[in-house]
């Protein structure tokens, strides 16, 4: 999100509000609390575990994240590997 | 008492036909009728088989109906609707008259109750959505066009030589359950899974769709796929494979479209990526499971060509469609950009979309079978769309950087069309009753117990909370990913020149060998001939009388012994 901000500062083009960097901390706040509450509020709706760990406190949170940063890495080795010029294919 | 039954595809191909020879506002009143004729013609199609027919020699059941055949019959119908309204302005005439004959095609797998009228229409949609791809117009369209057609006609091909074989060995072309038990069966598999793009063919979709034109994506993103999901159901439930070609499909998806910078190449791979789910769930096999593959499919057509639909109207605005060119457009295009936030977000299976409350019936699906680790990657997976799809689609092409480009929102059509489907996306969400009441089997299934929506936010949350924090690692590149077509296009080119070499090569030596004995041999027969030559110079008589005397007698010899 920081980019966005120095973006639109340096090209100056526009001062839209949903790019202001005080709206960008605001919606890092507001993300923050929601990630916050989906969280905190197992202790009052029960996850239904079905293979015992996915029932474990903050178990969808922490596997979202990580199934994520795996997923991400693994693109990012494989792209060392697979990834050519646009024009790779032109002869 | 007879009913007649008006094959719903006639309908749907009779509106094709009169696109082409229709000009102004009665092509525009067929291209809107003719899908809603269809779709009062698929809800007459009773239940069992409705028409048969023979066909060299054996009966054919060009339409058979069931509960299932009309969900995937009625989803066709309605994209065809809402495609042809989203198209009927900017689409050339003949891409639309394709695509209606292609939405035909798809309709008329759906009520095919036999393996030859399931081929001959597979084949109808394999030819007009060529021309799609081939409507895109550049160089690039027309040559994966070509290569297009190439996959799908071997697909087809193959296709038919399990039909062969199972009508030669069982007698029967009726379409029922089996399983890919010999080479029959699973060659008929194997032409069914080149269709849904599975691997190792699954770079066929990612090649051809972001070829076609603006508006020609959105109709090629929802039918070859589907239509032979529908067949998967109908003659491979429980093909135990299927899951794990499934699964490959869904992480082929996410990883190919987190490494890619083409916006309708994204949403191509998430195609993969969803219909993967959906294999998943044929390949599990039971009543919930292949609900959750129908209603899953009705779902992803809606949003897949919601999602298609905002990225055409940006290429049709601006021009572009890669990530690199793109970016802050969500200040003049903000209603595109929430058509386009709202697909992100069915796709990702987010509370209140229609992918919430579809999807989840293929995990509850997995769980009940005791799949856990099928249950844990699905899950995974979801968290993986949320990123590929659900964030990354409309972030970098709405917002991101401010790429300076102002172009106007979404032509009035176009507009209607996305509001359409991304009202749908939501209506779904919120109240699946409807399309639960379109299902195969009846089910008892409660889509938002709190305990599972609260497990969904975490999980999706939190990769979109991953996709931030790695940003600066997502940043696109002008770049393309080597994928298996790797092997045709270049590895099977280089092996293709380097034999036309060595045949080349082969013929230059034949030549100069030929030359070589040429050389050698003629001079010395040459000068036979010549005037001292043995055979050329004139003999004297006596040596001629000799010679025929010598001739004469062995030729009495031979002709006595």
């Amino acid at each position: 999100m920081n980019d966005s901000d120095k973006q639109s500062d340096q090209s100056g083009q526009d001062d839209h509000w949903l790019v202001r960097p005080t709206t960008i901390r605001k919606l890092w706040i507001v993300f923050s609390i929601i990630l916050a509450l989906t969280v905190l509020g197992q202790f009052f709706i029960k996850i239904k575990g079905y293979f015992g760990i996915d029932g474990w406190f903050g178990f969808g949170a922490v596997y979202g994240l990580l199934a994520c940063v795996l997923m991400v890495v693994v693109a990012k080795i494989l792209g060392v590997v697979l990834k050519r010029q646009e024009d790779y294919y032109d002869d | 008492m007879i009913e007649m039954v008006i094959p719903p595809a006639f309908l749907l191909l009779a509106g094709a036909v009169l696109i082409g020879v229709t000009r102004g506002w009665l092509r525009t009143s067929v291209l809107l009728l003719a899908p809603l004729a269809t779709l009062w013609a698929v809800w007459q199609v009773p239940d069992g088989v409705a028409v048969t027919a023979y066909f060299l020699g054996y009966e054919i059941e060009p339409v058979e109906g069931s509960a299932l055949r009309r969900l995937f019959a009625t989803i066709f119908s309605i994209m065809a609707f809402v495609g042809g309204l989203f198209a009927f302005r900017q689409a050339r005439w003949y891409e639309l008259a394709a695509a209606y004959a292609y939405a035909a095609g798809a309709v008329g797998v759906c009520f095919a109750g036999d393996l030859i009228t399931l081929f001959l229409y597979w084949e109808l949609m394999a030819i007009f959505s060529t021309v799609i791809v081939w409507v895109g117009g550049t160089p690039q369209a027309r040559a994966a066009g070509i290569r297009y057609a190439i996959m799908h006609l071997l697909g087809g091909v193959i296709l038919k030589v399990g039909i062969e074989g199972i009508i030669v060995h069982t007698g029967s072309v009726d379409i029922q359950p089996m399983l890919a038990t010999n080479f029959d069966t699973w060659m008929v598999l194997i032409g069914i899974l080149i269709n849904v793009a599975a691997p190792p063919v699954s770079a066929w979709l990612a090649d051809a769709y972001p070829a076609s034109s603006a508006t020609g994506s959105v109709f090629l993103s929802a039918f070859t796929t589907k239509s032979a999901v529908l067949a998967l159901i109908l003659l491979f439930p429980g093909e135990s494979v299927l899951i794990w070609i499934g699964l490959y499909m869904v992480f082929y998806g996410i990883i190919y479209a987190l490494l890619e910078n083409d916006a309708r190449r994204i949403l191509a791979y998430s195609v993969v990526n969803q219909v993967g789910f959906m294999v998943v769930a044929v390949g599990i096999g039971t009543e919930m499971a292949l609900n959750g593959a129908a209603a899953h499919a009705f779902a992803h057509i809606i949003y897949k060509a919601l999602l298609f639909m905002s990225a055409g109207v940006v290429l049709y605005r601006t021009g572009f469609s890669r990530c690199t060119d793109l970016g802050g457009l969500f200040r003049t295009m903000p209603f595109t950009t929430v058509c386009g936030i709202i697909g992100a977000l069915a796709i990702s299976s987010f509370p209140l979309t229609s992918g919430f409350t579809t999807k989840t019936l293929i995990s509850v699906a997995a769980e009940q079978q005791g799949l856990a680790a099928v249950y844990m990657l699905l899950a995974a997976a979801s968290a993986g769309v949320f990123l590929h799809a659900g964030i990354k689609f409309p972030w970098f092409v709405f917002f991101q950087k401010d790429s300076g480009l102002r172009p106007k929102d979404a032509p009035w059509n176009m507009a209607v069309a996305m509001g359409i489907f991304a009202f749908l996306c939501i209506f779904l969400g919120v109240y699946p009753e409807p399309l639960w009441a379109l299902l195969p089997y009846p089910m008892e299934y409660e889509a938002y117990a709190p305990g599972k929506v609260l497990f969904y936010l975490q999980l999706l949350l939190f990769s979109g909370l991953a996709f931030f924090l790695l940003l600066p690692w997502m940043q696109r590149t002008m770049t393309i990913s080597l994928d298996t077509d790797w092997f045709w296009r270049v590895l099977g080119r280089r092996i293709a020149l380097a034999l036309i070499g060595v045949v080349a090569r082969i013929g230059q030596g034949l030549g100069q060998l030929l030359e070589n004995a040429r050389q050698q041999i003629a001079p010395p027969l040459l000068r036979l001939l010549d005037n001292r030559g043995a055979l050329g110079r004139t003999w004297q008589v006596g040596t001629t009388a000799l010679w025929i005397v010598i001739l004469l007698t062995t030729y009495v010899l031979l002709y006595y012994l």
